[in-house]
């Protein structure tokens, strides 16, 4: 078990001896921004230990390919009537995959909707990310990960339950992490201060990865805030805030395992704000040419992060064209293999809409239920 | 066995559900060190440590929405909100995420967490601190509303809340906090949730109710009694999903039906109960049902909120019109 006192009260703070006549400095702060490789795919600062293991490197690489792979099959789905509204990840790779590949096992994520390359290295099927889209609500019953929670529409309200999951796992002792992962726009919602601030207070075991992708549907980040970065709302909470470049899948890796490490031997939470750019519309349902220059868009395909690690992968001698054009293959026969599964998988029955709403359906719900069940296949009457 | 008041048989509630389970976490504003601004976790943190009864920052999103990951990792959170008129902020959270997190991971996760919040009106509050609004949380599928009305029944549906494996939104009617004494054996035993207590039996019309407004009710009862009407009383304690069985029931019994809640009338739970009488019960209606409610108006200040309030001679004038209708 944790102990008491390290549950800090915060109150050991002793103000500053009052000065008159000179106004004295009474907090400071900077927040460092770190890139291990550049949009060219050169190496800008010496990588850290894992980068420099091939393989760790390659299962990175795949696993965006295979995230890209996924995300351009799924909006392909959606627009043939296949899948409902579906937010697409494109561009984000980096900034999901580095995460996840980062996270151990036994931590939980919490995630918003644009997080799938974490997911799936997470254990989270494909066949389950498209139910849910699918309007399924069996895609959110992961078979293969107990924990995590499911995708969270509503934004930022997910903070405060990271907050609560980062308190379990502090209480019992565990050297297990929570991470709550959001997008900029979540950074204006009161959710997230207050899960920040706490997560500060009681020290918690809590990452917190802000995928800043530029834009909160049609409000550019410029619109939403006067603060230099997002990060520095971290600051104000008590706890560290960092930038890294969000298409660097290297500089998210390592940051967020270091952020991982820290939490997980007691060191606090941490925020990192990962920069990075939504390369699609913010939903099927959305035409970002509407509020969005397309020459922004433009200018953002030299940052992009599977082309990135595949430059520097190629300058190594390490990845040939006939190695790129397997493993895209290969991504591709995955996907379709999960889209089989998902088109495949049996109706549900409509009852389940009362199966899973209490342990045991409460004695008055039962007469709706039995009412549904008459219905037959004609619907509600 | 202690004779305890409403508020007193809250603590014991708690204390006994800290002891038996170390699952089990409080936390509110101001509920640590200062035992809550009602007393209702008096000497609780020293009891069991900071770690299991915390202080929280004013941040009621939070309080609710932290409850939710805990109860996902296992936890069986009982959050406390200060007064009702601070519990909207944690509707999004409620609605949005405790009531749906076992239907939408079809199990895989649930929610076993009470929010807890003193409510009603007749104490002089200031503004804010008087409105009966849990019409609000009844409508939302996958929660419980549970309503006590004495101390026994704050003790045991305090537990049978802690206890369940779904989310419960626990109110306590702060009017009677104290109004009375009762024996209560600290021995651990749940109420019943989902049921109806009849108070009361009668034959001549049914008063259905619960809250603070059970003790007008049984006041009513009392005098309709001395004029010679039996009325049976309902305290409907669980009102989602509410147990219209027991209420039906009575009414085949008695043909008359008098709803009384502090809530406003329109949309009110009364509401609800009223349209199930009339798809299951009019045939054994003699008379229109009637509701006596607070008005669908702003809560008035405390000047005018005895005005407010349904009152014990209100509701005996619905039951008289009840019995005049037949």
């Amino acid at each position: 078990m944790a102990r008491a006192d390290s549950f800090a009260d915060g109150n050991s703070i002793t103000p500053p001896p009052r000065q008159f006549g000179q106004a004295r400095r009474v907090a400071h702060f900077e927040i460092k921004y770190l890139q291990y490789l550049n949009h060219l795919g050169e190496v800008a600062e010496e990588l850290p230990e894992f980068a420099q293991e091939r393989g760790q490197l390659l299962a990175l690489y795949r696993a965006m390919v295979l995230t890209r792979t996924f995300d351009k099959k799924a909006i392909a789905l959606q627009r043939t009537g296949k899948l409902g509204t579906y937010a697409s990840s494109l561009g984000q790779e980096a900034a999901a995959v580095g995460v996840g590949a980062a996270m151990a096992k036994q931590d939980v994520l919490l995630p918003a909707y644009r997080e799938y390359g974490a997911q799936f290295l997470r254990g989270v099927s494909m066949t389950e990310i498209l139910l849910y889209w699918g309007g399924d609500e069996r895609g959110m019953n992961y078979g293969a990960q107990a924990e995590d929670f499911p995708i969270c529409v509503p934004i930022a309200t997910h903070a405060p339950h990271a907050v609560g999951v980062a308190y379990a796992m502090k209480l019992r002792g565990q050297a297990r992490v929570a991470v709550c992962a959001l997008g900029d726009g979540a950074t204006s919602k009161g959710d997230f201060y207050e899960a920040v601030n706490i997560a500060g207070a009681w020290q918690l075991p809590l990452v917190f990865i802000v995928n800043n992708n530029q834009w909160a549907i049609s409000v550019s980040r410029a619109a939403q805030t006067r603060a230099e970065t997002l990060a520095q709302k971290a600051i104000a909470a008590g706890i560290p805030g960092e930038q890294v470049d969000g298409n660097d899948v290297i500089a998210v890796r390592e940051r967020v395992a270091q952020a991982l490490d820290t939490a997980r031997h007691g060191g606090g939470p941490r925020l990192i704000e990962a920069l990075t750019y939504r390369m699609g519309d913010h939903t099927t349902a959305d035409d970002a040419s509407r509020y969005r220059p397309g020459d922004e868009v433009e200018q953002q395909r030299q940052y992009d992060p599977i082309a990135r690690l595949h430059k520097y992968l190629a300058r190594c001698g390490e990845w040939s064209q006939q190695q790129d054009d397997a493993l895209y293959a290969e991504c591709e026969a995955k996907v379709d293999a999960a889209v089989k599964d998902y088109l495949a998988t049996p109706a549900v029955a409509p009852e389940s809409m009362f199966d899973y709403l209490y342990e045991k359906l409460p004695v008055a719900l039962r007469t709706q239920r039995e009412s549904l069940s008459s219905q037959g296949e004609s619907g509600n009457g | 066995m202690a004779e305890l008041t409403l508020v007193e048989a809250v603590n014991l509630a708690l204390a006994r559900a800290l002891e038996i389970d170390p699952d089990v976490v409080v936390f509110g504003e101001d509920i640590g060190i200062n035992g809550g601004v009602f007393r209702a976790t008096l000497g609780l943190q020293a009891r069991y440590g900071k770690e299991r009864v915390m202080d929280t920052p004013l941040s009621e999103t939070l309080i609710a929405g932290m409850a939710i990951g805990m109860a996902a990792q296992g936890l069986k959170p009982v959050a406390e909100i200060q007064f009702m008129g601070f519990i909207y902020p944690t509707l999004d959270q409620i609605l949005s995420h405790a009531a749906r997190l076992r239907n939408r991971t079809r199990g895989r996760l649930h929610c076993p967490m009470v929010l807890r919040a003193p409510y009603g009106g007749g104490i002089h509050a200031p503004e804010h601190h008087s409105e009966s609004t849990e019409a609000l949380f009844a409508h939302i599928p996958g929660l419980r509303v549970v309503i006590p009305s004495s101390p026994l029944r704050a003790y045991g549906l305090l537990l049978a809340a802690i206890f369940d494996p779904d989310p419960v939104i626990f109110l306590e009617p702060k009017r009677i906090y104290r109004m009375v004494k009762e024996a209560v054996a600290d021995d651990g035993q749940a109420l019943p949730l989902d049921v109806c207590f009849r108070l009361r039996d009668g034959s001549d019309v049914t008063l259905v109710t619960w809250g603070a407004m059970t003790h007008e009710t049984l006041q009513a009862a009392d005098r309709l009694a001395q004029e010679g009407i039996s009325a049976e009383v309902i305290d409907v304690a669980t009102i989602k999903p509410i147990d219209s069985a027991t209420i039906l029931e009575s009414v085949a019994k008695t043909g008359r039906c008098v709803i009384v809640h502090e809530a406003a009338r329109a949309c009110g739970v009364g509401a609800e109960i009223a349209a199930q009488l009339a798809e299951h019960g009019l045939m054994s209606l003699y008379a229109p049902v009637q509701r006596v409610t607070g008005y669908d108006t702003i809560m008035p200040l405390f000047r005018l909120e005895q005005h407010y309030l349904p009152t014990s001679a209100r509701i005996v004038t619905a039951a008289k019109r009840t019995l005049e209708a037949a």
